[in-house]
C-alpha cells in the first residue's frame, strides 16, 4: 500500500464507482440482448455483481492505513463534539493549562539549573577535580567555589594524567568605575587553558590561551563576554584592543566570547575573564597565588579519550600524598598539617556544571514540582468528573451505538480521542503559560546584586515532559469515564431513559470517590501552603537579636586611592566621622562582617590556654555598632575612644558565648585568646561587655557564640570598610546622596556601593518566599478547582434525586430539611476527604520538614485551619445546589416522572 | 446456465487462484472487468462462478502490485470501460504461478490417486 494512494483514496473511490457502474451497464445490455425486460435486466446485473458499496468499501479499506484513518476520524468527531460544547471545552482546557503550565514552568527551571548539560563542547567528558573531604579544610576561602589553592592547582595541572586539558577558575568582582559610586563587573579568574578545555570559540578577536597566562605576566589582556560587549560597548566592532579598567587597572580586551557561552556556572554570567597571572596586579601584596591556605579556585578537566572519571580519580588519588606534602602551608599547626597530608584529590563528573543556584533551589523546586503535580491531579480528577457527567448525558447515544454493533473498544477509543484533544490543547496553552511563569520566577529570584541568567529555552527534555504530561492527563481524566460510559447493557440503558437504575448508583460512587480525592489532595496543598507561609512569617518575625530595619550599608573601597598601609586606619576614622556628622544620621559604625550579608568569620577560641571544642563567630566593629543595630548591651560597656592600638585588646561577647565558654564565671573579669597558628602572636582579649545574642548569616540559624573585637585595635585595617548607618526617621535609603558626598569629599578615588540589611535579609529568604508565594497560589488554585468539582457533583446529585426530593417534600419535609440533607451528603464527602488528606499531608509535611522553620510538620493548628478553610469552601460550593434542591416544586417534580 | 454434476464452486477459490485466473485471462490481451468475469466463467464451464463483485478488489490488489495496469477505453458496444492489461512483471508472475499451480495439482493428484507400488 502506498502513501500516495492513502491520500488520494477519495479519487480512487470515484474511479471504482465509475468502473462498477460500467460493469452494471454492460451486464444489463447483455441481459437485455438476451431478452429480459430492462427492469429485470438491471436487477439481474445487480445480483451478479453484488452490493457495489460493499465492494467499494473493501477496496477503500485496502487503500487505508486503518489505524491512522480511524484515529483521524475520531479526532474530527471529537473536535466537533467539543465545538458544540464550548463552555465545557474552555473550562477543561483552562484547568489543564493551569496545571500543565505550572508543572512545566517548575520543570523548566529544574531542567535549567539541575539537569541540563553545559552548553559547551562534549560536556559529558568534563570532570571537576577537588578534595574528597572539603569540609575538613582550614584557611581562607574566597569566591563561590573555593575548591583548591593556587599551589594545589599548579600541582594538579602538572601531575594529573587522566585529562587532555585542565583549567582553573574562580569568581571575583571588579569595579569598572573610575571613581564615585562603584559599578561592578562580574569577573572570573581563569587559567590559560580555561577556554580551550571548554571548547569555547571567540565571536571577536581571540580567547585566552596557555601562553597568555604565565606567572609574572606584565601586560595581561582580558576576554569579555558577548553580553558585556553588547551592554558596555554597544557591540562595537573595534572593541578588541580597547582598554577597560578593573579596580583602576587598565587591561586591553583580547576578544569576545560567543553569545551562548557563560562559563561553567548555570544561572550566572561573567562579564570579564581575567587570566590568573594578572592576580598580583589586581590584588597587590594580597595576592593568593603562593598562599597555600587561600582556597579560591575550582578546577575542571576534560577527560582523555579512553579515561573514565573513576580512572582519573584513582590516578589523582595515587599522586595525592606527594601533592599535599609539597604544598603544605608552613603556618599550619601539627594538627592541621596532619589533616592536610591526609587529603585525597578526586574527580567528579561535571557535565552539568557547578551552581550555587542549584544548591539553594533544588529542594524547593522539587517540592514545588510535587505541589504542581498535585494541582494537576486535582484538575484531572475534576475533568474526569465532568467527563463522567457528560458520559451519562450521552448514555443513550452510546447505548444506541453499542446496540447497532459498535465494539466497546471503538467507542472507548473515540471518547479518548476527545480527551486527547483536550489534553493537547491544554498542554499547548500550558506551554505558553509556562514560558511566562518561569520567566516571572527567574525575575522574582533575581536582583541587582545577584543577577541570575537562566536559559529557559525549552529543550528536548522539557518538550518530552510536556508531551508526557498531556498524554498522562488524557489517560487520567479520560480513561475511567470512557470505560465506565461504555460498560452498559444497551438494552437496559435504552429502556431506562436515564433514571433510577441501580447501576447508576454504583457509577455515581466513582464520582464521589473523585471528589473525596480532590478534597484530600486540596487539603495537602492547603496544609503545605500554610506551613510555608508560616515558615516565611516566622523567619521574617524571628528575633535576629537586633533591628535590621532602617540600616543603610555603605561599602567604601579606597583601594584605588593607593594609600600607604599606615594611613588606612586614619581613613576608617575619617569616613566614620564624616558620615556621623551628617544631619540625617542618628548613628553610624563600621563592621567587618555585615550581619545577614552571607559572610562570616569563625575560629576556635582559647581560654586559660586551652583550645575550646566549638568554634565561635567573630566580628570587628567600631564604637556605636550596638547603637546602630539596636543590640541590647546586657552588662559592661561598649567600645570607646580608649580602645586603640596602644591599649589592652578588648572584646564584647554575646550571651551564648558566656553560656558556652564562661559558665559560672563573671564574664567582665574573663579574657580569651583566638587560636592562631603556632608562632603567630595570640593577644589576650579582655572582655569588657556582654550583649544579647544576634544572628550572623541567616535568619534560620540558631544563636551561637559571637565575640566582637574593636576595629580600632585591628593590626591590619583593610583598604575599605562597610559602614552601617541608622538614619533619623525611617528613610535610611534616602541618605545615599549625602553619604556619597561626605565620603568622596574625603578622597575622590573612594568608590561606594549601597545596600540595606533588610534587603539582604530578603535575599537570604528568597527560597522561602518563593515557596510561600507559589504554594499559596497553588493551594488557592487547588481549593478553587476542588470547590468546582464538589459543586458539580452536588448539582448532579440534586438533579438526579429531583423526584425523590419532590416526594419527600410532598410527604411533609420542609426546605430546611432538604438543605440539611444535601449538606449532610457533601459534609460526608468533605469528612472523608479530610481524613484521607490529613494522612497524606502528614507524610508530605514530614518529607519537607527541613524546609520549615518555627513550625512542626504536624502542627495541629495548621491542620485545623486547613480543614476549616476547606470546609468553608465546601459549604459554599454545596449550599447553592442545596438551595436549588429546596426550591424543587413537588408537583412539578412528580409530574415529570 | 446449465448446472451439471457438482454445484459451482463459490467463494471457495484458493487464495491466489483468482489472481492466477485473472492474469491468465489478461495474457490473451487487454480486457475490462466484465469481460474478465465472463471469460473465467465460460472457460471453467461455469464451475468457477466468481461473484463478479469480488473480482474488483482482486483487480485492485494486482494493480497495486503492479502486475497489471489499467486504462480507460471504449467497450465493444461503445461504453466507457476500464481496461486492464498485463505488465511485464505480471507476465513473469503468471509463468511462475502456472508452474506452481501445476506442481500443486500434481502433488494433490499423487495424494488422491497414488500410483500402484511396483514390486
Amino acid at each position: 500500500m502506498s502513501w500516495t494512494r492513502f491520500f488520494r483514496r477519495r479519487r480512487w473511490d470515484e474511479e471504482r464507482a465509475r468502473e462498477l457502474q460500467s460493469y452494471l451497464e454492460m451486464e444489463t445490455d447483455e441481459n437485455v440482448a438476451r431478452g429480459l425486460p430492462p427492469e429485470e435486466a438491471r436487477d439481474a446485473a445487480r445480483r451478479k455483481l453484488g452490493e457495489p458499496l460493499r465492494i467499494r468499501e473493501e477496496i477503500y479499506l485496502m487503500n487505508t492505513l486503518s489505524l491512522v484513518d480511524s484515529l483521524w476520524q475520531d479526532l474530527r468527531y471529537g473536535a466537533r463534539v467539543l465545538r458544540l460544547n464550548p463552555g465545557f471545552a474552555a473550562v477543561a482546557i483552562l484547568s489543564l493549562a493551569l496545571g500543565v503550565g505550572a508543572n512545566s514552568a517548575i520543570f523548566q527551571l529544574l531542567d535549567a539549573v539541575r539537569l541540563r548539560l553545559l552548553p559547551v563542547e562534549d560536556p559529558r567528558a568534563l570532570a571537576e577535580v577537588r578534595i574528597a573531604t572539603p569540609a575538613a579544610r582550614t584557611g581562607m576561602f574566597n569566591g563561590r567555589y573555593p575548591s583548591l589553592t593556587n599551589p594545589l592547582w599548579e600541582q594538579v595541572r602538572d601531575r594529573a594524567e587522566g585529562f587532555s586539558s585542565l583549567a582553573a577558575w574562580g569568581s571575583a568582582r571588579f569595579d569598572l568605575a573610575q571613581g564615585g559610586e562603584a559599578r561592578y563587573a562580574e569577573a572570573i579568574w581563569v587559567s590559560g587553558g580555561f577556554f580551550h578545555t571548554l571548547g569555547a570559540k571567540p565571536a571577536r578577536g581571540r580567547l585566552l590561551a596557555g601562553e597568555d597566562d604565565r606567572r609574572g605576566c606584565a601586560t595581561p589582556a582580558v576576554v569579555i563576554s558577548h553580553a558585556f560587549w553588547q551592554r558596555e560597548m554597544g557591540g562595537a566592532a573595534e572593541a578588541v584592543g580597547r582598554t577597560i579598567h578593573l579596580d583602576g587597572h587598565p587591561f586591553p580586551v583580547l576578544g569576545v566570547t560567543e553569545p551562548g557561552f557563560f562559563g561553567v556556572e548555570p544561572g550566572r554570567r561573567f562579564d570579564v575573564a581575567v587570566p590568573l597571572c594578572a592576580e598580583p596586579i589586581l590584588l597587590g601584596a594580597r595576592t593568593r597565588l603562593d598562599m597555600r591556605y587561600a582556597w579560591f579556585l575550582s578546577v575542571l578537566g576534560r577527560l582523555r579519550p579512553g579515561w573514565t572519571v573513576d580512572r582519573a580519580s584513582a590516578q589523582l588519588s595515587t599522586i595525592s600524598p606527594g601533592i599535599f606534602e609539597a604544598t603544605l602551608a608552613p603556618r599550619y599547626g601539627p594538627e592541621d598539617a596532619k589533616k592536610y597530608r591526609g587529603f585525597r584529590l578526586t574527580a567528579l563528573s561535571a557535565g552539568t556544571g557547578l551552581s550555587r543556584l542549584r544548591e539553594d533551589y533544588e529542594a524547593p523546586l522539587w517540592a514545588l514540582l510535587a505541589t504542581t503535580s498535585l494541582v494537576l491531579l486535582i484538575a484531572c480528577a475534576n475533568l474526569a468528573n465532568i467527563m463522567l457527567a457528560r458520559a451519562s448525558a450521552r448514555e443513550r447515544e452510546i447505548a444506541v451505538r453499542l446496540a447497532i454493533g459498535a465494539s466497546r473498544g471503538r467507542i472507548v477509543r473515540q471518547l479518548l480521542a476527545e480527551s486527547l484533544l483536550l489534553a493537547v490543547a491544554g498542554a499547548a496553552a500550558g506551554a505558553l503559560l509556562a514560558r511566562w511563569l518561569s520567566a516571572a520566577m527567574v525575575a522574582f529570584l533575581s536582583s541587582d546584586a545577584n543577577r541570575l541568567f537562566v536559559d529557559l529555552r525549552p529543550d528536548g527534555r522539557v518538550l518530552a515532559f510536556m508531551t508526557g504530561l498531556a498524554l498522562l492527563t488524557c489517560v487520567l481524566f479520560g480513561l475511567a469515564p470512557a470505560l465506565r460510559a461504555t460498560d452498559v447493557a444497551p438494552g437496559a440503558a435504552m429502556k431506562a431513559g436515564g433514571r433510577g437504575l441501580t447501576a447508576r448508583r454504583e457509577r455515581f460512587g466513582l464520582r464521589r470517590t473523585l471528589v473525596v480525592a480532590q478534597m484530600a489532595l486540596s487539603l495537602v496543598l492547603v496544609v503545605g501552603a500554610l506551613l510555608f507561609v508560616n515558615t516565611l512569617r516566622n523567619l521574617r518575625l524571628a528575633d535576629a537579636g537586633f533591628q535590621p530595619e532602617g540600616i543603610l550599608v555603605a561599602s567604601a573601597d579606597f583601594q584605588r586611592a593607593g594609600l600607604a598601609k599606615e594611613r588606612h586606619a586614619a581613613m576608617h576614622r575619617s569616613v566614620l566621622d564624616a558620615v556621623r556628622a551628617l544631619p540625617g544620621v542618628e548613628a553610624a559604625a563600621e563592621a567587618a562582617i555585615v550581619p545577614m550579608s552571607g559572610s562570616g568569620w569563625n575560629n576556635r577560641i582559647v581560654i586559660d590556654g586551652k583550645a575550646q571544642e566549638n568554634y565561635s563567630n567573630f566580628n570587628q566593629v567600631s564604637p556605636g555598632y550596638f547603637e546602630v543595630t539596636r543590640t541590647t548591651l546586657v552588662s559592661g560597656r561598649d567600645f570607646d575612644e580608649r580602645d586603640d592600638r596602644s591599649s589592652t585588646p578588648v572584646a564584647i561577647v554575646s550571651r551564648s558565648f558566656v553560656k558556652k565558654y564562661l559558665a559560672g564565671r563573671d564574664p567582665l573579669r574573663a579574657s580569651f585568646q583566638i587560636e592562631e597558628p603556632p608562632g603567630a602572636p595570640r593577644p589576650m582579649y579582655q572582655i569588657v561587655g556582654v550583649v544579647e545574642d544576634t544572628k550572623v548569616r541567616r535568619m534560620r540559624e540558631e544563636f551561637a557564640p559571637l565575640a566582637y573585637l574593636a576595629a580600632a585595635q585591628s593590626a591590619d585595617p583593610d583598604p575599605g570598610l562597610d559602614v552601617l548607618v541608622r538614619g533619623k526617621g525611617a528613610a535610611a535609603w534616602s541618605l545615599r546622596p549625602d553619604v556619597t558626598r561626605a565620603i568622596t569629599a574625603i578622597h575622590p578615588q573612594i568608590s561606594l556601593t549601597f545596600d540595606t540589611i533588610t534587603s539582604q535579609v530578603q535575599r537570604t529568604l528568597l527560597p522561602e518566599r518563593l515557596m510561600a508565594t507559589l504554594s499559596g497560589y497553588f493551594g488557592a488554585l487547588a481549593g478553587l478547582i476542588a470547590a468546582i468539582g464538589l459543586y458539580g457533583v452536588m448539582s448532579y446529585l440534586v438533579a438526579r434525586r429531583r423526584n425523590e426530593i419532590g416526594i419527600r417534600m410532598a410527604l411533609g419535609a420542609d426546605r430546611a430539611a432538604v438543605v440539611r440533607m444535601v449538606m449532610r451528603e457533601s459534609g460526608f464527602l468533605l469528612a472523608a476527604g479530610v481524613v484521607v488528606g490529613t494522612a497524606l499531608a502528614m507524610a508530605a509535611a514530614r518529607a519537607a520538614s527541613t524546609m520549615l522553620f518555627g513550625i512542626t510538620p504536624g502542627d495541629p493548628v495548621t491542620f485545623v485551619k486547613a480543614a476549616a478553610t476547606l470546609a468553608m469552601v465546601a459549604a459554599v460550593a454545596s449550599y447553592l445546589p442545596a438551595e436549588r434542591a429546596a426550591r424543587v416544586d413537588p408537583v412539578l417534580a412528580l409530574r415529570d416522572e | 446456465m446449465p448446472k451439471k454434476g457438482n454445484p459451482p464452486l463459490q467463494g471457495e477459490l484458493l487464495q491466489g487462484t483468482l489472481d492466477l485466473l485473472i492474469l491468465k485471462t489478461l495474457a490473451l490481451g487487454p480486457a475490462h472487468g466484465h469481460t474478465i468475469a465472463h471469460v473465467i466463467e465460460r472457460r471453467s464451464d461455469a464451475v468457477l462462478q466468481v461473484e463478479h463483485g469480488s473480482l474488483y478488489p482482486a483487480l485492485h490488489r494486482l494493480e497495486d502490485r503492479e502486475w497489471i495496469a489499467s486504462f480507460w477505453g471504449t467497450s465493444e458496444n461503445n461504453r466507457r470501460a476500464r481496461y486492464y492489461r498485463l505488465t511485464p512483471a505480471g507476465r513473469k508472475r503468471l509463468v511462475e504461478q502456472e508452474g506452481r499451480w501445476d506442481d500443486l495439482v500434481r502433488a494433490i493428484g499423487r495424494v488422491l490417486r497414488p500410483a500402484p507400488e511396483e514390486k
